[in-house]
């Protein structure tokens, strides 16, 4: 491949592309995203390859593999074009059919086609489905077709138009300018106004100057950054390049967390592209710019996340925060002026810089400007990942993209911010996805997790779970979050055991605000945030665990008790089967088994595979 | 062994900003980090040996005991924790006789615990070797365990 | 230089100098675990917490790393940053609940009993302060020892919990080490340098001339290599030099 050396060059270049590319010719796209892998696509994509070739259409029909398209819930998916026909649940004995009769005779499998729970209707194309009907997919849209390892399909949708645009047609300074115009704000959590930081971070003495992509994603339930990644690299490296021109930045790195070995490889393989045809290294498509950027695996710490410890394990350290009385724009890796963004923020740039900060304003609301890509999770029918305007409301997203809880339980709780955020509970459900009322609310956006709750969820049991996460991430340097987060976790573990006492409440609110005025880093500054706000939605349930020792959820383990509902009980003995203790004992056909509470170990597995509602917990 | 160190601190050309790296690699080709191997890296790049050591152990990455055959990773992240993880993870422990962060006494597996892999839609998600099971549950584990040799 | 407000008096300031050092310069009072004059401030033991008004918003920052600026306002002792202060050595004195060193400083403080359950309750001496780790990094160059593991299980030592190759058994961890998690014994010719859970022996120099056995061999041998010295300098010691 030859380097492309001027705007002429890359026009061409698309041009021919284009030309190449049969319009109309079928394809057969398979997701190979985070979800998809998990259940199983490889075999599909091996199928179909294999089928393809045994009816030697390898000619006339193209094989795709693609990012996350989002609907997680749903998959194996496989779209196939130029209809758009959307494929769900698709199994490797699925193969012949959709190649024998969609592909080749334009006729849908209607087995596979997407069933809509409560009404039972079949839809064909995508954008009919509900989950994404309201959703507004500027950035994840391309994913189901582009393969992130082609960056002809990148540029056949207009990639790096934005960079040659800013390149040739901008200064540095009106590409801050329009940055900041915009309005956009953080994605990974902080929610700061990226456009301000490239500024502080240009007009800050020193060189060299450094971008980084933040990929760490460590809050537990989000894997927007991986999808984004993964799905569309060079996306988030064209935003990258932008954003270092516009600081006056010649190196940057990608921190791509160590879990995600998918995203590494397909980072690596665009930035490798990237390189040889020219937007990448020295004199980026002849303008002048010099830019060359590397990728660095985190370790295995979600602390890393933050920003100076991120840096300092670039610098080979461990990844202990530093004060940001200083912050990292003025002195941060190798004390140089540093700008970090997360993979979301960047990867809305090329958008901003193609269609203008007007038009990104249009979108969102007055504080928070642009869509959020977050990951809707937990006890909620359509589980993935979901892009909405700002401004959205919760009720919006969880019930009418996200279809409801699943198996018609009672919707208890919204989590969102990670373990830096708080549960929002059913009576806030209208309010609008925005970065100021979450904080308002004693959560936060956070990086885009959202975890639906329900009826079996215990808030005080979540409280602990955070904590616990905390207290196993925490880099220990500071006295407050290594020491406070730990006896916070074990209160909360009496709590749990039925050991808590009233008093338990009045001391972990002690110990929250020392944490929050005095720790060092955000982690601790935040760590009790999921306390605090179960505390103030749900005391009740706390009081409960407290005074009654009981567990309204039916969860927290030495404070509930299974049982045979006999009534249902047929003696079918798959729970006695299952029971890892020989709790259960068979007495005879259709007569109720009986559990010894004595033997009981209570791991919940004889409810989870008792068909017929035949165990109770209380 | 020195000879496969040296041919990963070159790589990054003995960088020290690459130490994470560094050691990532030699965690791969090795299974583990070996003392002789954070010796070198500490000798070759001119690092105190203490700040190797202190990277090795701060990074769950990173393991200074030798692994079983078969690497077991259960995602212990929020979404799958509200769909009943622990439930999943108790049931490894107690079908491989052997807690989280522990290896079999047979060598063939190793049960590690991860805060998220990403996969959260399909949780709970379990890990072995880089294949990926979604939907995990207790009772599905014996049947994947016997998967494995 | 500049000028900044603590606890009411006006003070001139040295730019780029944190709030601890124009407080100490002043004879202002703000208590301390993990600072050292001769070493990076590391911010670690949040004791030296102080209350700042900025724009007219109140914050509670680490006085040992915050830059003064301009018109800063601080208080040393407010409701608020007395209460942190109290559950910080509360969290202290929960860890480390037979120290005497802690005990000491939190008695001062008015916290007598840690408000956690008495199970809870351990029997630590070492305080993460890495006061020791600094030293032999930042003033002896050696880094024997370091700061291991992460969060709770953090902890002060040497690689692999063997004796280090880099230590010289100069004894300054020991001689900075606030409560005697570190502690250096010579006795019979050895240098013994320990903490809980490891530790190293060094065979002491005899002076050629008083006979009396003054440091360790190999901390000798560090220094006269470094510096170039001939090979019987130390064969005498200060005292009959």
């Amino acid at each position: 491949m030859r380097k492309i050396k001027s705007l002429q060059d890359l026009e061409a270049f698309r041009n021919s592309i284009a030309e190449k590319r049969k319009v109309g010719k079928p394809c057969i796209a398979i997701c190979s995203g985070a979800g998809c892998l998990a259940l199983g696509c490889r075999g599909i994509i091996d199928a179909t390859i294999k089928e393809i070739e045994r009816q030697k259409l390898k000619a006339k029909v193209d094989i795709k593999t693609t990012g996350c398209p989002g609907f997680c819930e749903q998959g194996p998916l496989v779209i196939i074009y130029p209809q758009n026909i959307l494929y769900t649940h698709v199994k490797v004995e699925d193969v012949v059919d959709i190649i024998s009769k969609t592909v080749i005779n334009g006729e849908t499998v209607d087995r596979l086609l997407y069933t809509d729970p409560t009404t039972g209707r079949k839809f064909i194309h995508e954008s009919e489905i509900p989950f994404y009907k309201k959703q507004k997919r500027l950035l994840l849209g391309n994913n189901s077709n582009i393969d992130p390892n082609s960056i002809e399909d990148y540029l056949a949708l207009g990639g790096y138009s934005a960079l040659a645009k800013a390149l040739f047609e901008m200064t540095p300074e009106q590409v801050t300018e329009e940055v900041k115009k915009s309005g956009l704000r953080g994605r990974g959590g902080g929610g700061f106004p990226a456009g301000r930081k490239w500024e502080s971070c240009h007009n800050a003495p020193g060189e060299p100057k450094y971008v980084i992509a933040n990929c760490d994603e460590g809050d537990p339930g989000a894997f927007m950054d991986r999808a984004l990644t993964e799905g569309n690299p060079h996306n988030v490296l064209e935003g990258l390049i932008i954003a270092a021109y516009a600081i006056g930045s010649h190196e940057g790195y990608i921190y791509v967390r160590n879990e995600y070995p998918v995203a590494v490889e397909n980072a690596t393989i665009a930035i490798k592209q990237a390189e040889e045809l020219g937007f990448l290294g020295k004199d980026i498509l002849g303008s002048g710019f010099d830019f060359t950027v590397r990728i660095n695996r985190g370790g295995g710490a979600f602390v890393c996340g933050e920003s100076t410890a991120l840096m300092a394990s670039l610098e080979g350290k461990v990844g202990e925060p530093r004060a940001k009385y200083i912050h990292t724009v003025e002195r941060g890796l190798w004390d140089k002026p540093s700008n970090l963004n997360n993979v979301e923020t960047l990867a809305n740039v090329p958008l901003i810089i193609n269609k203008g900060a007007d038009w990104f304003r249009t979108i969102g609301t007055e504080g928070s400007k642009g869509t959020k890509i977050f990951s809707l999770v937990g006890k909620v029918n359509n589980t993935g990942l979901v892009e909405v305007p700002m401004g959205m409301t919760l009720r919006e997203v969880i019930y009418d993209i996200g279809g409801g809880i699943k198996e018609g339980k009672r919707f208890r709780g919204v989590q969102t911010g990670g373990p830096s955020g708080g549960v929002i509970p059913e009576s806030m459900l209208d309010m609008p996805v925005d970065f100021d009322e979450l904080t308002k609310a004693g959560s936060m956006m956070g990086s885009g997790a959202m975890i639906v709750m329900d009826e079996d969820t215990c808030m005080v049991d979540t409280a602990k779970y955070f904590l616990t996460f905390l207290e196993e991430e925490s880099c220990g340097k500071c006295v407050p979050c290594r020491e406070g987060v730990k006896r916070m976790r074990q209160i909360l573990d009496d709590v749990t055991e039925g050991k808590g006492e009233e008093k338990d409440i009045e001391l972990l609110e002690r110990i929250a605000e020392t944490l929050k005025d005095t720790s060092l880093c955000a982690l601790g500054t935040t760590a009790a945030n999921p306390v605090l706000s179960t505390l103030r939605y749900f005391k009740d349930e706390y009081e409960a665990h407290i005074k009654q020792k009981k567990c309204p959820a039916g969860v927290c383990k030495a404070l509930i008790q299974y049982y045979i509902i006999d009534e249902n009980c047929v003696g079918c003995r798959l729970c006695e089967k299952a029971c890892p203790v020989e709790a259960i004992t068979f007495m005879g056909k259709k007569k109720p088994v009986v559990l010894d509470q004595s033997k009981c170990i209570n791991c919940g597995i004889c409810k989870d595979v008792c068909k017929l509602e035949a165990v109770g917990v209380k | 062994m020195d000879k496969k160190v040296a041919a990963i601190i070159n790589k990054y050309n003995a960088d020290k900003g690459q130490l994470i790296s560094i050691l990532q690699d030699t965690q791969a080709e090795f299974h583990y980090l070996p003392k002789e191997a954070l010796t070198q890296v500490s000798d070759t790049m001119g690092v105190p040996l203490s700040r190797v050591y202190s990277v090795a152990t701060f990074f769950k990455a990173f393991s200074l005991k030798p692994r079983g055959k078969h690497l077991i990773n259960v995602c212990l992240g929020t979404a799958c924790h509200v769909r009943g993880t622990s439930k999943v993870l108790e049931q490894l422990e107690r079908s491989l006789n052997a807690s989280r962060g522990e290896t079999t006494s047979d060598f063939k597996f190793t049960l590690e615990t991860v805060n998220c892999m990403g996969c959260c839609a399909l949780g709970p998600v379990v890990n072995i070797d880089g294949e990926y099971f979604g939907q995990m549950s207790a009772g599905k584990v014996d049947s994947i365990l016997n998967k494995y040799s | 230089m500049v000028t900044i407000n603590i606890d009411g008096q006006e003070l001139e300031a040295k730019e780029e100098s944190t709030i601890l050092e124009v407080a100490s310069e002043n004879g202002i009072y703000i208590p301390t675990l993990c600072y050292h004059e001769n070493l990076a401030p590391y911010g670690a033991c949040r004791l030296c917490c102080v209350e700042i008004l900025k724009g007219g918003r109140s914050q509670i920052v680490a006085s040992c790393l915050y830059p003064v600026e301009e018109g800063l306002e601080v208080k040393t002792s407010s409701p608020l940053v007395i209460n942190n202060r109290k559950m910080i050595m509360e969290l202290l004195l929960a860890r480390c609940s037979q120290n005497e060193v802690i005990r000491k400083l939190a008695s001062e403080m008015g916290v007598k009993q840690p408000p956690f359950k008495s199970e809870y309750l351990e029997d630590e001496d070492c305080i993460l302060c890495g006061l020791c780790v600094r030293t032999c990094e930042e003033i002896v160059d050696r880094s024997a020892i370091s700061l291991v593991n992460r969060g709770v299980n953090r902890e002060v030592a040497p690689p692999f919990l063997e004796p280090s190759a880099d230590c010289i058994g100069c004894g300054s961890c020991a001689y900075v080490c606030p409560t005697g998690a570190i502690k250096m014994d010579d006795k019979d010719g050895t240098r013994e340098v320990y903490a809980r859970n490891w530790k190293k022996e060094f065979k002491l120099k005899k002076c050629k001339v008083c006979g009396n056995y003054w440091a360790p061999e190999e901390q000798l041998e560090y220094i006269r290599k470094k510096l170039n010295l001939p090979a019987d300098f130390f064969d005498v010691c200060p005292n009959c030099k």
